[in-house]
């Protein structure tokens, strides 16, 4: 049973380097991004989430709609339980994973089989838990001998490959994606799109930021619409699609 | 708990490993480089300080040993949030796990340098005796002031970030007025009352130091560490309760 609730969910970040005089004369609502604004004590705070409302229950595929700057990234890091909100509250029930950043703790000085490790652990994976998957983890990322080279030494799919064997061997009950990922060249990048299917399937929430009508129509059944840190809309695919795309 | 030790462990390690990889002798230039610093102070200040050479290059070589684990885990302490950024920004992981990475990279450190130290005790004949139990004891009481330390010093300068340098400044001090490299006993007792008796750095060195060279600490060096091991943790508890959501916000 996975489940997510946001009550009135609001997050500023506090802007320490910046002036606040610059500011006084204009408080702006930048075109496309938070606002900026100003708390009780005169500091600069970007608001990237204000009062969000709203429930995600087992088996929904939420698509997240909104330009850069919409707070996507930022609802993203909150759903994951890096940040917190500063004010209202978030319940987040059943294992969270994500897939936004793959080049994660990848260290380019060390092997192959080394990163799997070092990565693996970082995902909350113990090592005996990554040594019973590690023959799985190599023949899927089709690496052979280079395991054992330095990962400075791959060609850029070699290193794809690698994060992404590692990344999805992980099977979340919420998955947290930033856009679809495609990886490799055609003969893996086929095995790659079976297995993140694989993943996606498997999981009971998958929270999707896209700018893909294409993906969010094949994918989700609900969509999100941010705008300034609200939402905009939030309802059935098909409704807000048409709403978004065609403004 | 087990997680994030384990996973301190392998990114602690991991920071030495990466420092020292294409190079020949790998970690031991840690070693090495200790050597060369030992012989070359034990040389310089030992003719400065001349009949006491074979005090006092024991004395020195155990003191910078124990000195700079003690100042290198507080200047990377106060980075441990900062450098981790990406890692926070990215994964919700447990503070924890960034302050107990640069205790455990400069545990390793301390224990290449270590090695060189009972060379040390047997050319220059340093009469041990019962008290080298006390070093152990000591050691975990050391150990457990800098958690607190550079989980306070981190969390701080994440927020602050003057912080790093002000206190890279206060330990280049600290080395000078603490007895690193000169006895305390050389001290007027005064100035040293006034110099040492408030200063908690001088005290945790004592407490490490002297089970090693064939002495015991007093019992107002045991009491002192230990009274700051209490406060410091109380605070760090307190500080940690307020603002430990703040840090991914601060970065």
């Amino acid at each position: 049973m996975a489940h997510l609730n946001l009550k009135n969910v609001s997050v500023d970040f506090p802007i320490f380097n910046a002036t606040s005089r610059s500011l006084t004369s204009h408080l702006l609502q930048v075109a496309t991004g938070g606002r900026l604004d100003k708390d009780a004590k005169g500091r600069v705070q970007v608001q990237a989430l204000d009062g969000l409302n709203f429930e995600i229950s087992d088996g929904e595929r939420v698509g997240l709609l909104g330009h850069n700057g919409a707070g996507k990234s930022t609802l993203l890091r909150l759903l994951s339980g890096i940040y917190f909100p500063t004010e209202g509250s978030i319940s987040i029930e059943g294992r969270v994973g994500s897939l936004i950043d793959m080049n994660l703790g990848i260290e380019s000085e060390a092997t192959g089989r080394e990163n799997i490790f070092i990565r693996g652990m970082l995902l909350g994976l113990s090592k005996a838990e990554i040594r019973a998957r590690l023959e799985e983890i190599i023949e899927f990322s089709e690496l052979g001998d280079f395991l054992e080279m330095p990962v400075r030494t791959y060609s850029n799919g070699m290193y794809m490959r690698l994060a992404f064997s590692v990344a999805t061997i992980m099977r979340p009950e919420i998955l947290l994606m930033d856009e679809w990922l495609s990886v490799g060249d055609e003969s893996f990048a086929d095995k790659a799109q079976a297995r993140l299917s694989e993943v996606v399937s498997e999981t009971k929430i998958l929270v999707l930021a896209t700018h893909s009508r294409t993906l969010l129509e094949r994918i989700c059944t609900r969509a999100i619409w941010l705008e300034h840190g609200k939402v905009v809309m939030d309802g059935p695919v098909a409704e807000v699609a048409k709403s978004y795309f065609h403004k | 708990m087990r997680k994030t030790i384990e996973v301190a462990g392998m990114l602690g390690w991991h920071d030495i490993r990466q420092a020292y990889r294409r190079s020949a002798i790998g970690q031991f230039w840690i070693t090495l480089g200790m050597a060369v610093q030992i012989t070359a102070m034990g040389i310089v200040f030992g003719s400065i300080f001349g009949a006491q050479g074979d005090d006092y290059v024991p004395f020195l070589a155990i003191s910078i040993v124990i000195w700079t684990f003690m100042t290198e885990t507080l200047k990377d302490g106060a980075r441990a949030f900062i450098s981790a950024e990406s890692l926070i920004k990215q994964l919700p992981l447990d503070p924890a796990v960034h302050v107990l990475r640069v205790i455990w990279k400069n545990l390793v450190t301390f224990g290449h340098n270590f090695v060189l130290l009972p060379f040390v005790l047997i050319i220059f004949a340093v009469q041990l005796n019962a008290s080298i139990f006390l070093f152990l004891p000591a050691l975990i009481l050391l150990i457990g002031n800098l958690i607190w330390m550079v989980a306070l010093i981190g969390l701080a300068s994440a927020r602050f970030r003057d912080l790093p340098l002000i206190v890279a400044s206060v330990l280049t001090i600290a080395f000078f007025v603490t007895p690193v490299m000169w006895f305390p006993e050389l001290l007027p007792p005064q100035t040293a009352h006034f110099l040492l008796g408030y200063n908690p750095l001088y005290h945790l060195l004592q407490i490490v130091r002297l089970p090693l060279l064939g002495g015991v600490p007093t019992s107002a060096n045991w009491l002192l560490s230990g009274a700051f091991l209490a406060l410091g943790v109380a605070l760090t508890i307190w500080a940690y309760s307020k603002f430990s959501k703040k840090i991914p916000f601060w970065l």
